[in-house]
């Protein structure tokens, strides 16, 4: 099997990114994270095939690619879409509610850590610190006041008269 | 009877279109939703029948050509695994219709929820029944999407919050395991799960390592298996109670049941057991630790719930059909009681409005049936006899002992160790909600002796107490006899799992599908 070096050489350049860009806190720089990692999932399935540039059904003898993973692929780039349009509604709509599209910590979470540091009589500066930095790192404008009050709004409004 | 296996993916798919369609009409869509689930339930039985007596069942999508298509294939695991499978989402369905009845359509949105749930069972049944690792990785992302939006229904902040979690972890993991097809293609070019596991010994062990453990690492995840499983407490206790229920009962076991698939057909040659029985063992105990020092009964149970997926990664760990058979029963059994359990819990909040034990008291004698219901399938999963979570435990130590060796003596330990710490977390929240008078004057010492769990917090306040309609107890009730039945018809039950384990360590070759599937 031939594999071409520069596929190779993307695709490890995109799984690099997507991983990166994943670890944010940030919901939509998980949104770009999970769209590289999925794209490079989609170009290992095309390295996968074989050699590349030739058509799958039609050719001469012995030239023809492997169909079967461009079928994997075409599933799996519309599931890659269907699913970053639900991220993109999670993400408005966790911008709807806080002002802001970061990751959160978990409640208990928080409660056990806490108590954990006080049983300890340690207190970790440098964490708080850390945590003050995580709850402003979103890509929307510092300081604006909610944009879409509005509509949502009129969203709400419309529930309203649909359920009277 | 081959025509039959389709049926599992097409009806549930229908409904959800059909319940879509009557959006607004909640009692029609009531009608479509219980109509699909129950001919399903009907048909999963007799296949299981079917199967159990005669030979598996195999159809080739579409008609194509065998190693080609798309297979799908049942044998005795599938057939047991879709029949109980299709019992829990019907009985959860009931429980939430009740639910939904009474809340009116203030704060749950119904119109969403029968459509995405059906699509749950369409994706689940979808995974249980494929032929090939594709289908099954199409399955889980019917099942996943489903799922996204069934975990944030209503979309309340708290919600959000812990769905992001989910939705982000289940995206990595899906990502990992499409990865992992791919390299599997690459390097055996097929993803016919009966033809990969012939092609296994062409390729060198190395190799074979390397993409056993890329695909199980994307299955663990999905299994909530240590040190993958820390998105599960945090993700599950925020959802509507029938919700979580159906997540706990049949999500986790959809990864277990890959991993079996993994281990048992597809990469028998390489050995990872030794590697699972150390995982497992962590399973087990970390996730009881973190069960006991919470004081909210859902978060309680999705950590007992991960510990005990601990105890089927060790089956598979162990290796011997014996094993497999108790894993596979084991299975069954977890999936009828936790899911009996989370329902439970449902009627606790709706009854006494917080699912705190430091705040509920007094609920036995208020409510003896919801005691009952809570006491019956706490018991169970704890594992004292007579009950199936014992029956469960035994065969699977039983199988340990065969093998003999220090790590599955180990393994035991931690096995019974975590079946007492579980008995221990159920019935001290059996000691504080239930059997706490109502008017507790030694409140002062209660609290003191159980301080360190009033700092943790219970999630999702709901403050109110609600009339508890009779199908969500009809429903609760219907799981408790089926957690009940599995103890009753453990025999025949054990001999089923028995076979399966037989029948799984000798995996299908392709000329056998083949025949399987012009035959049938």
């Amino acid at each position: 099997m031939t594999v071409s070096a520069s596929l190779v050489v993307v695709m490890a350049v995109l799984y690099a990114l997507g991983v990166y860009s994943m670890l944010e806190r940030s919901l939509t720089r998980v949104l770009i994270g999970f769209l590289l990692l999925g794209n490079a999932t989609n170009l290992l399935l095309l390295i996968v095939m074989g050699f590349p540039g030739v058509s799958p059904f039609h050719g001469e003898e012995g030239a023809t690619s492997d169909p079967l993973p461009q079928a994997l692929m075409l599933t799996a780039i519309v599931i890659t879409f269907a699913v970053s349009a639900f991220l993109l509604a999670l993400i408005y709509r966790s911008w709807q509610l806080g002002e802001a599209d970061t990751v959160v910590d978990d409640e208990v979470d928080i409660a056990l850590r806490e108590r954990a540091e006080e049983t300890e009589d340690v207190l970790d500066v440098e964490e708080e610190d850390a945590e003050e930095e995580d709850e402003e790192t979103t890509d929307f404008a510092d300081g604006a006041v909610d944009p879409v009050t509005a509509v949502t709004d009129v969203v709400r409004d419309d529930r309203k008269e649909d359920r009277s | 009877m081959s025509l039959l296996v389709p049926l599992f993916v097409i009806l549930p798919l229908l409904g959800a279109a059909f319940t879509l369609l009557l959006g607004h009409r909640n009692r029609a869509q009531v009608a479509v939703s219980v109509v699909t689930l129950t001919a399903t339930f009907v048909l999963a039985v007799v296949m299981l029948v079917a199967v159990d007596l005669g030979t598996p069942l195999a159809v080739s999508v579409g008609g194509w050509p065998l190693p080609f298509g798309i297979v799908l294939y049942v044998d005795r695991l599938a057939a047991m695994l879709v029949a109980v499978s299709s019992v829990v989402l019907l009985a959860v369905l009931l429980f939430s219709i009740g639910q939904g009845a009474a809340d009116g359509d203030e704060d749950t949105p119904i119109s969403i929820f029968h459509p995405s749930y059906l699509l749950l069972a369409a994706g689940i049944f979808d995974a249980f029944i494929a032929g090939d690792l594709f289908n099954l990785y199409v399955g889980f992302e019917i099942l996943l999407v489903a799922s996204y939006v069934l975990i944030t229904l209503g979309s309340t902040e708290s919600r959000i919050r812990t769905g992001t979690v989910y939705i982000v972890v289940s995206l990595v993991s899906s990502i990992i395991f499409l990865s992992a097809i791919a390299v599997i293609y690459g390097a055996l070019g097929t993803v016919n799960m009966a033809q990969i596991a012939e092609r296994m010994d062409e390729i060198p062990p190395n190799v074979q390592m390397m993409l056993h453990i890329l695909l199980l690492l994307g299955f663990a995840i999905k299994a909530a298996v240590f040190p993958l499983s820390f998105w599960l407490p945090d993700s599950y206790p925020t959802a509507p109670a029938p919700v979580t229920a159906v997540f706990a009962g049949l999500l986790t076991k959809v990864g277990v049941y890959a991993i079996i698939r993994t281990e048992t057909q597809m990469f028998g040659a390489s050995d990872l057991n030794v590697v699972l029985a150390i995982v497992a063992v962590a399973t087990m105990v970390v996730g009881i630790l973190g069960a006991i020092a919470q004081a909210e009964l859902k978060r309680i149970l999705s950590f007992t719930l991960v510990s005990h997926v601990g105890y089927m990664i060790f089956g598979i760990a162990i290796a011997t059909e014996a094993a497999v058979g108790a894993t596979v029963y084991y299975m069954v059994h977890h999936i009828v009681v936790q899911t009996t359990l989370f329902l439970a819990v449902g009627l606790i909040e709706r009854f006494a409005g917080s699912t705190s034990i430091i705040r509920v008291k007094g609920l036995m004698k208020a409510s003896p049936l919801i005691a009952a219901l809570y006491f019956i399938p706490a018991l169970n999963l704890g594992g004292l006899p007579p009950f199936s979570g014992f029956i469960g435990k035994f065969a699977l130590f039983d199988a340990a002992v065969d093998v003999n060796t220090p790590i599955m003596w180990v393994a035991i330990a931690a096995g019974v160790l975590t079946s007492l710490l579980t008995l221990y977390a159920l019935m001290r929240a059996w000691n504080l909600a239930f059997w706490r008078a109502k008017d507790d004057s030694a409140d002062a010492e209660t609290e003191a002796r159980f301080g360190y769990l009033v700092a943790a917090p219970a999630a999702d306040e709901q403050g109110e107490r609600r009339a508890i309609p009779r199908v969500m107890t009809g429903a609760a009730l219907g799981m408790v006899a089926v957690t009940i039945g599995l103890t009753v018809f453990a025999g025949p039950l054990y001999e089923v799992c028995e076979r399966i384990g037989e029948s799984l360590l000798q995996p299908i070759s392709l000329v056998e599908l083949e025949s399987v599937e012009q035959g049938s």
